[in-house]
């Protein structure tokens, strides 16, 4: 682990860890605004660790709005503005003794279409370590970005032309490569937004396996439009429509059992 | 899949008759648009052939020269009159080259010759000034005075744009043989030509030329017999009255060959005399006077003689200028178009400064050499006529441009890439410096580029803050006084002798020349930067 994110540790405070162990990002009457347009509407809700946790709904719902919310990714839009608490290990997020630079480097985040920088493979992925100072000299950011690529299941394919540029690969690997450069800078949260939807089938499959295989290290927010998806990948699901969190739970139980009838209609497909 | 196939019958009723014709209507109209554009391009190709044939055919005679060489002795008397070998005091020694070279015409041409006028038309075969390299030449190799030496010095701009084809029209005729020739050198001498069609053919010469030139102009026709030129005074018959012009001063011996020179405008209507006409036809036969290529176009600077002017000056001026213009537009333009686009917060203020900068670069071009005038001249006290406040003029002219067309090149950077830079937890300057603007580099680079071409051409402002003064010197920096390639253009354009016409045609070529480099620098540099996602 590098310095900075250290210092991040050990600032945080200790009581988080009395809530519950499993608890990674507690995010307590989220409001965002996107000039005078309320997007989110007092949401509640906390994500396990270790484990993928998937927003769905229709379009429009604020689903993505929240997952960029706990990047604080909504700062860089200058209209939108975010109240409420998020809780990472304890320390609110939005504080503003929290540079958003460093949060950014815990939280990872994989966007809708895949956006390689314009330079080659081994670059995208030592770009972040570089910025971070995560390793020094050569060999040890070859081993960050082996490691890296490999996690992504992305090594055997590229590992004969690290120089090429990420561009030139499918659409499929360079999503995988953006999912490698996030994994990267060693991340504890991963935020998927819509991962799979510039994707054709079997290179969505692939990266659902990826997604599965990372839950074990990092604790996984994935934006899915459908829901399939969110069934096959993830362990906890919430339903927001509108802007407002209407259910959250076991995936299972969304699927099959949901309390709102909202979530029943839109998980039937009667609209979304 | 089981339909059966539709019978010819059927064929043709793709579409009812209504869609077919907006159909053909639209294919008209595509006709229509295609033929204005092609159009379009015709009349731009039309219009740049045009303008190249122009320049080019103006310029081509101004890129040869005709120069007289010269077999003297350096007379250390002459040259070094005070003996003391000093090489300021040679090379600032014109009068005494001058004199030097003078004596040698006169001694070939008009031996002891006493008349002032006569001697000061064979001295106006070359000017003055044309000895200065001369004189610089043997400044640094003093050791050559005492020594016989070949040297090349520029014909005077008329004999120059006679030898071209210009001052007058002329035609050449053979007469044959003479049969008879009476009289003296002095008082003129009466030739009888052999053949009667030649006369003939000089006698019609004449009077197309009369016919064709208003007023009273007479042409005039000059007679080559063997080694010496004569002037035709009057015709008739065979017989002509001739008097002596120049070269050799013997009596033509009957069965010499003649020639004539028929010239449409007469003497006084010409910047050329007969004589000098017939010294520089017997130079060129001697092989004294010959046309090679002219490198003090690009060697010398300007001149009040335009066979002595050159573009060296105003190429280095215009470079320092650019310089002074590039460093000072190109980072603060840059700078300002990033910090608008990535990190300003959009209001109120920084509308007014968008809509101030696109005004800015609709202001005209007068209008900023006014400014520099009254600041940077007037205000700052900065000196006059240097490439240092033409260069910041230039500047603050091409700096909107450069801005706006940095912020259209960041703003085409697509956003997801700032999204990934942000998302791996790059600082907004890291995202930027390192992802954004290494992106929108070729279009900021071709924003610079079009602002440094313009900067390149422009005119009036360097007018109103004195870079239109005389330099004879190449500028050491940017603080020497200096002029530029438009401004230079624009003096000789304005120049009276003729001979600055093809002149200033050259200096547009260099001007073109240059401007082509720096296009073709951005290419390349842009070819370098180009990547694609």
């Amino acid at each position: 682990m590098d310095g900075n994110v250290e210092d991040f540790t050990e600032t945080r405070p200790k009581q988080a860890h009395t809530m519950s162990e499993m608890i990674k990002v507690d995010c307590r009457n989220i409001d965002v605004f996107y000039g005078d347009k309320q997007a989110i509407y007092d949401i509640s809700l906390a994500i396990q660790d270790r484990a993928v946790t998937s927003f769905i709904g229709p379009s429009g719902c604020g689903k993505s709005t929240f997952l960029r919310c706990i990047n604080r990714m909504n700062d860089t839009i200058e209209t939108a503005k975010v109240s409420g608490q998020i809780y990472m290990d304890g320390a609110d997020i939005n504080d503003h003794s929290i540079d958003p630079v460093l949060l950014r480097s815990r939280v990872g985040m994989v966007f809708q279409k895949p956006n390689p920088f314009p330079k080659s493979i081994y670059d995208n992925i030592a770009y972040g370590p570089r910025i971070h100072g995560l390793a020094s000299g050569k060999q040890e950011l070859d081993e960050v970005v082996e490691s890296a690529l490999r996690k992504a299941g992305l090594w055997d394919e590229v590992k004969d032309r690290l120089q090429a540029p990420g561009t030139s690969l499918s659409g499929g690997q360079q999503q995988r490569l953006c999912i490698a450069r996030a994994i990267a800078v060693s991340p504890e949260v991963i935020l998927m937004d819509e991962p799979c939807s510039a994707l054709d089938p079997i290179a969505t499959a692939r990266i659902e396996e990826l997604i599965d295989e990372l839950r074990e290290r990092y604790c996984i927010v994935i934006v899915t439009h459908s829901m399939q998806q969110a069934a096959r990948v993830s362990q906890r699901t919430a339903f927001f429509h509108l802007g407002k969190l209407i259910e959250y739970g076991d995936t299972e139980q969304i699927f099959t059992n949901p309390v709102d009838s909202k979530t029943q209609d839109y998980i039937t497909g009667r609209y979304g | 899949m089981n339909s059966p196939a539709p019978s010819p019958s059927e064929k043709g009723s793709f579409g009812s008759a209504a869609a077919m014709k907006r159909l053909k209507q639209r294919h008209r109209a595509e006709m229509r648009f295609k033929l204005y554009g092609q159009l379009a391009i015709g009349i731009a190709i039309v219009a740049l052939v045009t303008l190249l044939i122009s320049i080019f055919g103006q310029a081509s005679s101004a890129f040869s020269r005709n120069v007289l060489t010269f077999d003297v002795r350096l007379d250390a008397e002459q040259v070094d009159p005070s003996g003391e070998r000093d090489p300021e005091a040679i090379a600032r020694n014109v009068s005494g080259f001058n004199l030097l070279l003078q004596d040698n015409l006169a001694e070939d041409f008009l031996p002891g010759e006493t008349d002032r006028a006569r001697l000061r038309e064979l001295y106006g075969m070359f000017t003055r000034l044309a000895v200065l390299p001369i004189a610089r030449k043997t400044a640094e190799n003093p050791e050559i005075i005492g020594t016989g030496q070949e040297f090349r010095v520029a014909l005077a701009d008329d004999i120059d744009l006679y030898l071209k084809g210009g001052v007058s029209e002329r035609k050449s005729l053979k007469l044959g043989e003479i049969q008879d020739v009476t009289g003296t050198l002095d008082d003129g001498i009466d030739v009888t030509f052999a053949d009667m069609k030649a006369v003939e053919d000089l006698r019609s010469a004449l009077e197309t030329f009369r016919e064709r030139s208003e007023g009273d102009n007479q042409p005039a026709a000059l007679i080559q017999l063997g080694e010496t030129w004569f002037r035709l005074q009057d015709i008739d018959g065979r017989t002509a009255s001739l008097t002596y012009l120049a070269g050799a001063s013997t009596m033509p011996a009957a069965g010499t060959n003649a020639s004539t020179l028929v010239l449409e405008q007469s003497e006084e209507n010409r910047t050329v005399s007969d004589r000098q006409i017939a010294w520089t036809m017997l130079l060129k036969e001697d092989g004294r006077v010959k046309s090679v290529f002219n490198t003090s176009l690009f060697s010398h600077s300007d001149s009040t003689y335009p066979e002595l002017a050159g573009t060296a000056a105003a190429v280095v001026g215009s470079l320092w200028t650019m310089l002074v213009t590039a460093l000072l537009a190109i980072p603060v333009g840059i700078f300002a178009a990033v910090y608008l686009e990535e990190f300003a917060t959009k209001n109120r203020m920084t509308d007014l400064i968008e809509v101030n900068i696109n005004n800015l670069a609709a202001v005209p071009s007068i209008v900023f050499g006014l400014l520099g005038a009254a600041v940077f001249i007037n205000f700052l006290g900065l000196p006059r006529s240097v490439p240092l406040v033409g260069g910041l003029v230039l500047g603050l002219l091409v700096l909107p441009t450069v801005i706006i067309a940095s912020r259209a090149a960041l703003k085409a950077v697509p956003p997801s890439i700032r999204d990934a830079a942000l998302g791996v937890g790059a600082s907004q300057t890291q995202a930027v410096f390192h992802h954004v603007v290494p992106l929108a580099a070729p279009g900021i680079l071709t924003g610079s580029i079009i602002g440094m071409a313009r900067a390149l051409g422009e005119t009036a402002p360097l007018l109103l803050i004195g870079m239109v003064a005389f330099v004879a010197e190449v500028p050491d920096g940017p603080t020497d006084e200096s002029t530029v390639l438009p401004v230079l253009i624009y003096k000789w354009s304005t120049g009276a002798e003729r001979a600055w016409e093809p002149q200033t045609a050259a200096a547009i070529i260099v001007l073109l020349v240059f401007l082509v480099l720096m296009n073709l620098i951005a290419i390349i540099l842009r070819r370098r930067f180009e990547r694609r996602w």
